[in-house]
């Protein structure tokens, strides 16, 4: 017996998948399952965070429904992985953020915080709100660059603790067999496989969507999405280091680094988010976890959020609307941050952490 | 769809996909007609995992060249002599290019891994197993434009003097009950999952036979061919059998239902009596022979019995063993005498001989003195807790089926080849294999004269 429902029905899947082991070649899960005769809740918790849900092993399955055995294991794992997010979170008792509506947690947060940034500028000076600011420093018309740069700190700061403490916990669970810390060699393999989505491909002919017909159009989309983040990321850190070692202000012109890198990937953050929604809309119901679809759709609203309310200041940051939209970015932006640990995002976390472990064992079995 | 196809298929399995892309490919018009519903689609392919093929030299997937002579003597081996030299030599050879064909059709073979399976050599596997190469055949037929109906029974075949002429329908299909062609390929399979047809040649023993494919298996098409005068091959009796686990459902409990724990103990029937030796031989054949042990004896069951030290030494397996802390009490679980199976695992204790353990080859460790002896891997049942798995016989095909020639053409009782009909798979399986199995098998059969067919039946249509 185990922790949760979820996971006895892992087991015993996991129990039909070990005497079978058609799937072996699609995916890490069953290789890594294949390791293993008996599963505690942490080598569950493991493998469904190990699969990328391509959906492959339903598809190719013998005994999946209609079949008596019922072998459904991307929805499973879907579930046990949902779970499994509250059930490591730090502190434990936001855990229950997970189980809640994260689109509206969100989309409050972020309304919130601009309202609060809109407050303060307000109450400074009601002709700043929606004055036409432009040149270095018209962004901290609004708010003063030290006021920003401590609040977003703070929330910053914070989201990397709280994850930090979560994925420690993941990993103590899932340590066994081997144990130990993560050496360099698997860190750098799970770098390379989680940067391409080495395991969303269906044993290579893509991910099943609404039918049987494999396409690569999530892993476009995924793609798009994470490499829109980092590179907005990359924005924020590159126009941090202007700041600070050049005493360069924002706004920057759009040929300037910081700008090019947030275009680039506001694109991604704008056409990534839409996609995976759409993709998600239409995935066959068989394969999806639905209890889990406020946090996932307020997760890709928030990353939305942020991508058009930066591209549309981007566009009219010489206008009176540059006020309300940054205040409304910097909303949308702050909440990102504080939901992290509490949404859908630690999905990437864990997953990378899986596939570390895995890197490991496979090393360590070779 | 078209009131009158060129070829149409009767079959929903590897040879009927095969039969079906490569007729569309030579140009013809194809239907499939498929008797099971999408999801139970390819009858006994969607259990399947690899297929034999010959090859030169070693590949990405395949650890070593496998040549046609080697093969064409594995096949003499496990069929004793029973087999069409001429068919199976053909098949051979065209197997080699098999293993490129059916990869153009979509199918993906995965690197030999893990599992208990040495077939690294003579066998590629498929990725995902057999439903997903069936899938990928599907997914290419319907991108060729062959038209595919599902739940589509076929109540008869209008054949006159060895042509076919249509095929009747219990549903209708666009309107039709009866479907014309300008040749048929006949690619259903067995009949296996009809208990009925196999009571004729085993009574009521086969109440007690298990199914490890689809029910829907029935053998219907087999019937109608050899009822109007299409020759038959191969013995009624013979059928690919193994010991699966009892509490396994039915039909269709597929791969996860084998027990391959009979080398590591001893096997007792419902007496609690030994009746052959467990250690006969290493894989396959120690696998393919149990399903017919076990269906000799009484109320067709039998039950391996180990100890706790080999419980890892093979799968695992989908039903847990029945465990006992001592021998009565688990024979009391098994509901044998606990006093017989007491008796016969002292006796075969004290007739093991010291030896050096080594399930990989025919090793030494034999017992003295006892009937049937055990004449390798046998060790003393004495650390408890005492486990045992019950098995029953599980039937995967039968090798009844039509007499065809080397272009899959069927033959007709009197000797002459029909005009117009081929078969290919299971059904005309009896042709290569008399008796007897090797894995990987029956689907080079289905592949290599499904593509056969398909060709042919193109090549008559347009003719």
């Amino acid at each position: 017996m185990h922790g949760t429902r979820i996971l006895d029905e892992a087991d015993r899947l996991m129990t039909v998948c070990n005497s079978c082991r058609y799937c072996e070649g699609l995916c890490a899960v069953f290789p890594a399952m294949e390791m293993r005769r008996a599963f505690s809740d942490g080598d569950l918790n493991y493998l469904a965070n190990l699969c990328h849900s391509c959906g492959a092993c339903y598809v190719d399955c013998q005994f999946s429904p209609p079949h008596e055995f019922n072998v459904n294991l991307p929805k499973t794992l879907a579930v046990a992985r949902a779970e499994s997010y509250a059930a490591y979170a730090w502190p434990q008792v936001l855990s229950g953020a997970f189980a809640r509506n994260g689109l509206v947690i969100s989309i409050v947060a972020a309304l919130s915080m601009a309202a609060f940034i809109l407050g303060f500028a307000a109450l400074s000076d009601r002709g700043v709100l929606f004055g036409v600011h432009t040149g270095p420093g018209a962004f901290y018309k609004l708010m003063p660059h030290q006021a920003m740069a401590a609040l977003f700190s703070a929330a910053f700061l914070y989201a990397i603790l709280a994850l930090i403490m979560s994925v420690r916990a993941f990993w103590r669970d899932i340590g066994t067999p081997i144990g130990g810390r993560a050496d360099g060699v698997s860190i750098f393999q799970a770098i390379r496989d989680a940067g391409e989505l080495r395991y969303l491909h269906g044993g290579g002919v893509g991910c099943y969507d609404e039918d049987d017909k494999p396409t690569d159009r999530r892993k476009l989309f995924h793609h798009l999405t994470f490499y829109g983040f980092l590179l907005c990321f990359a924005a924020t850190s590159v126009a941090t280091l202007y700041h600070y070692l050049l005493g360069r202000e924002a706004p920057y012109p759009w040929w300037d680094l910081p700008v090019v890198l947030g275009t680039l990937g506001g694109i991604g953050l704008i056409v990534g988010p839409i996609g995976l929604f759409l993709a998600k809309m239409r995935r066959d119901p068989a394969l999806l976890d639905e209890s889990s679809y406020g946090m996932d759709v307020g997760f890709i609203a928030m990353l939305l959020l942020t991508g058009l309310t930066g591209m549309l200041l981007l566009i009219l940051r010489e206008t009176a609307a540059m006020g309300p939209l940054l205040a409304l970015h910097l909303g949308a932006v702050f909440a990102l941050f504080i939901t992290m640990p509490y949404g859908k995002f630690v999905h990437g976390i864990y997953r990378f952490a899986a596939l570390v472990r895995y890197a490991q064992e496979r090393r360590t079995a070779a | 769809m078209g009131s009158k196809y060129d070829v149409l298929v009767i079959g929903g399995g590897n040879a009927a996909l095969c039969a079906a892309i490569s007729a569309r490919r030579g140009g013809a018009s194809v239907l499939v007609l498929e008797g099971a519903p999408k999801f139970y689609r390819g009858g006994n392919t969607r259990h399947t995992r690899n297929m034999r093929c010959a090859h030169d030299a070693a590949t990405e997937i395949l650890t070593g060249p496998y040549t046609e002579d080697e093969f064409w003597e594995d096949l003499l081996r496990v069929t004793s002599g029973q087999t069409d030299e001429v068919l199976a030599r053909h098949m051979i050879r065209e197997s080699k290019d098999i293993l490129n064909w059916i990869v153009e059709q979509g199918v993906r073979w995965q690197p030999s891994l893990g599992g208990t399976l040495s077939l690294g050599r003579t066998n590629s596997f498929f990725l995902g197993g057999g439903r997903a190469m069936l899938n990928a055949l599907y997914l290419t037929a319907e991108r060729l434009g062959v038209d595919v109906v599902y739940d589509a029974e076929v109540t008869d075949l209008v054949i006159e003097d060895g042509m076919f002429l249509a095929a009747r329908l219990k549903r209708p299909i666009n309107g039709e009950t009866e479907i014309r062609a300008t040749s048929l390929v006949a690619a259903a399979g067995g009949f296996e999952a009809n208990i009925e047809w196999l009571k004729q040649y085993w009574g009521e023993a086969a109440d007690n036979f298990l199914i490890r494919g689809t029910p829907y298996n029935r053998g219907s098409i087999l019937k109608m061919l050899l009822d109007k005068g299409v020759q038959e091959v191969g013995d009624p009796t013979q059928c690919h059998a193994v010991a699966i686990d009892a509490r396994a459902p039915k039909f269709d409990g597929g791969i996860i239902t084998r027990h391959d724990s009979v080398v590591f103990g001893i096997v007792v029937n419902k007496h609690a009596q030994r009746f052959y030796d467990e250690g006969e031989d290493i894989w396959p054949k120690r696998y393919a022979i149990w399903g017919r042990l076990v269906a000799a004896q009484p109320d067709q069951i039998a039950y391996i019995i180990f100890d706790s030290t080999v419980v890892n030494s093979f799968m695992p397996t989908l039903f847990p063993p029945i465990a006992g802390q001592t021998i009565a009490e688990l024979a009391g679980k098994l509901a044998l005498d606990p006093a017989a199976l007491e008796k016969t695992i002292t006796e075969f204790n004290a007739a093991v001989r010291p030896g050096t353990f080594d399930h990989t080859i025919l090793d030494d460790c034999v017992t003295e003195g006892i009937t049937p002896p055990k004449t390798h891997w046998a060790r003393k049942i004495e650390t408890p807790p005492y486990l045992a798995y019950p098995v029953r016989p599980g039937i995967t095909f039968t090798y009844l089926g039509t007499r065809v020639t080397k272009e899959a053409r069927m033959l007709m009782a009197d000797g002459k080849p029909s005009a117009n009909m081929f078969a290919a798979g299971e059904i005309m399986a009896g042709n290569v294999l008399g008796k007897g199995y090797a894995a990987g098998m029956g689907m080079t059969i289905g592949s290599v004269f499904g593509r056969i067919a398909g060709r042919e039946a193109a090549k008559h249509a347009r003719n």
